[in-house]
């Protein structure tokens, strides 16, 4: 007597296997074609077609890359760059999920603080920084508030923005089997609005990242972004690619990292991933 | 035990007030299988809606085992036309929904009810490997955790295919049977009105209104294919065709 076992999910495994095949092999078309950018880079530097002060050969990047590894420089400078952008992501990302919930609760609270919040946002870290270190000096404290000014508005808005788009039919269920208050909250809203949540997570780690950059270039003695800038008025075009890959790593290991979470946090989600997923 | 006195409802329109439900009179006994059906626009589903407490804006008096009915709880359980299951949750924690199953009072219910549903060995599963019947069958399972002293269910199987409707028809009389909740079944469908209900509330639009009651006496199973059955069909309609508008759903059903 079971109607609708048809519809559970029965994946053929042929097909899975195809696919599977079917990213290998795209991947491994994406790294011949970097390899291949790469070896031409290479190949051009060490004719002396390319300036080596503007666009130094990959094997001169990859040397330097070792010796400010060894050296133990580039874990420091990383160490205090993760920290700075941690602390700040902390504070402005919780914060901004805070607000988001508080703002999203109430319509009251939306137009009491909303206009003003997003005429915040708008305001680039550029204006903002040298207000920033005029009134909390060069120290640590500007630096990781303007960070936490970035990883703010991201959560804030997609918080504010998931609760508003719970299924209001949810609601009513919730209101037929007797929740409580609180239970709307952590049994409804919450969980309704994790996805929006975890898209702002993502995206206030990228800006937080983003931040680090602006806060440590204004002045600093320490962090990837000093490293950068220091190189720079040196004209050590290596040292400052190294930094870069080293930004560009980070940032796609603390959003690899958010996902995963995600993934596994949403695993009831039923939404379109897209031509070739599995 | 489930008592509706002078119910008047209106809605207000901007072309004025428009009556949605004009002095309703119904009395249903504990344990009783009452349908209610009519066409679109004949308020019976804000009719539901008032028993259970989620539209409290009307004049007239709905009690329920000797108190007033002013708001939804859990002694009124209710399905909607869908599902309306969490999504992020499996079967079993979307019928136990606010209650714990670690309590394992709690866990035996859960496990005996997705066994009167018949859905032993989808417990883990999430909504979305569900099909359309399976997923109704949940939301009665949540509804029925509660202990309910009425079960109202507004349209539920409208939207599933003859097959699965006529297979949950079943499910739900089996239900019913065991357990001895009072029902108030929401449908346009003749046949389902006929073969689920002990008495047959026939409603009207415009104003809506309760045109006839009509005691199905039956005994259960009942099989649709037998004279008598049809023969009751046959008067139920009959009240429709009265009205100048037959938007009836008829042998929509099986």
């Amino acid at each position: 007597m079971q109607v609708g076992i048809e519809k559970s999910v029965v994946t053929p495994l042929i097909k899975k296997k195809s696919r599977v095949k079917n990213r290998g092999l795209s991947i491994q078309v994406s790294n011949a074609l970097l390899s291949i950018l790469l070896i031409i880079w290479e190949v051009a530097g060490a004719l002396g077609k390319l300036n080596p002060i503007l666009l130094p050969r990959p094997s001169t990047i990859i040397r330097e890359f070792v010796s400010l590894t060894a050296s133990g420089e580039l874990a420091m400078h990383l160490g205090v760059s993760t920290w700075r952008a941690l602390l700040g992501f902390l504070l402005g990302g919780g914060l901004g999920l805070a607000a988001g919930i508080w703002v999203g609760f109430s319509y009251k609270t939306e137009r009491l603080l909303d206009p003003s919040l997003q005429m915040l946002r708008t305001l680039p870290h550029l204006a903002i920084a040298p207000l920033f270190i005029l009134w909390f000096g060069f120290g640590e404290a500007s630096k990781i508030l303007l960070i936490a000014k970035g990883c703010f508005f991201p959560l804030y808005v997609n918080t504010f923005l998931g609760i508003r788009s719970v299924d209001g039919k949810l609601f009513d269920v919730g209101r037929v089997l007797q929740f409580s208050h609180w239970q709307m909250i952590t049994k409804l809203i919450v969980p309704a609005s994790l996805p929006n949540i975890f898209l702002g997570i993502r995206l206030s780690i990228s800006v937080a990242w983003l931040g680090l950059v602006v806060a440590e270039m204004m002045g600093s003695s320490t962090g990837i972004g000093f490293l950068i800038n220091d190189a720079r008025s040196f004209s050590l075009t290596s040292v400052v690619f190294v930094g870069i890959i080293v930004f560009a790593i980070v940032g796609k290991l603390s959003d690899s990292l958010v996902k995963l979470i995600e993934r596994r946090m949403l695993r009831w989600q039923d939404s379109y991933k897209g031509e070739g997923s599995s | 035990m489930l008592k509706i006195d002078k119910l008047n409802k209106t809605f207000a329109a901007p072309t004025g007030d428009v009556i949605a439900l004009d002095n309703i009179q119904l009395q249903v006994k504990k344990g009783e299988f009452i349908t209610i059906i009519g066409p679109s626009g004949c308020g019976k589903s804000t009719l539901l809606k008032i028993v259970a407490g989620l539209d409290t804006d009307y004049t007239g008096a709905v009690v329920l085992n000797g108190k007033p009915v002013d708001g939804p709880s859990i002694e009124k359980g209710f399905i909607f036309q869908e599902p309306r299951l969490f999504p992020w949750l499996t079967v079993e924690k979307n019928i136990a929904a606010n209650l714990s199953l670690k309590d394992p009072i709690i866990r035996t219910r859960v496990t005996e009810l997705i066994e009167l549903v018949r859905l032993t060995g989808f417990e883990k599963s999430y909504p979305r490997e569900l099909s359309g019947g399976m997923a109704q069958r949940v939301a009665i399972a949540r509804a029925l955790l509660r202990n309910p002293d009425v079960l109202l269910l507004d349209e539920p199987f409208g939207a599933l295919d003859a097959f699965t409707r006529a297979h949950l028809q079943e499910v739900l009389l089996d239900i019913w049977q065991t357990n001895r909740t009072t029902m108030l079944f929401v449908t346009h469908d003749l046949d389902e009105a006929v073969f689920l209900g002990q008495r047959v509330i026939i409603m009207n639009p415009r104003p809506g209104h309760i045109r006839s009651v009509q005691p199905i006496d039956l005994p259960f199973p009942r099989k649709r294919s037998s004279s008598s059955f049809q023969e009751l069909r046959h008067k139920v309609l009959s009240e429709f065709e009265k009205v100048e508008e037959p938007t009836i759903d008829v042998g929509a059903g099986i």
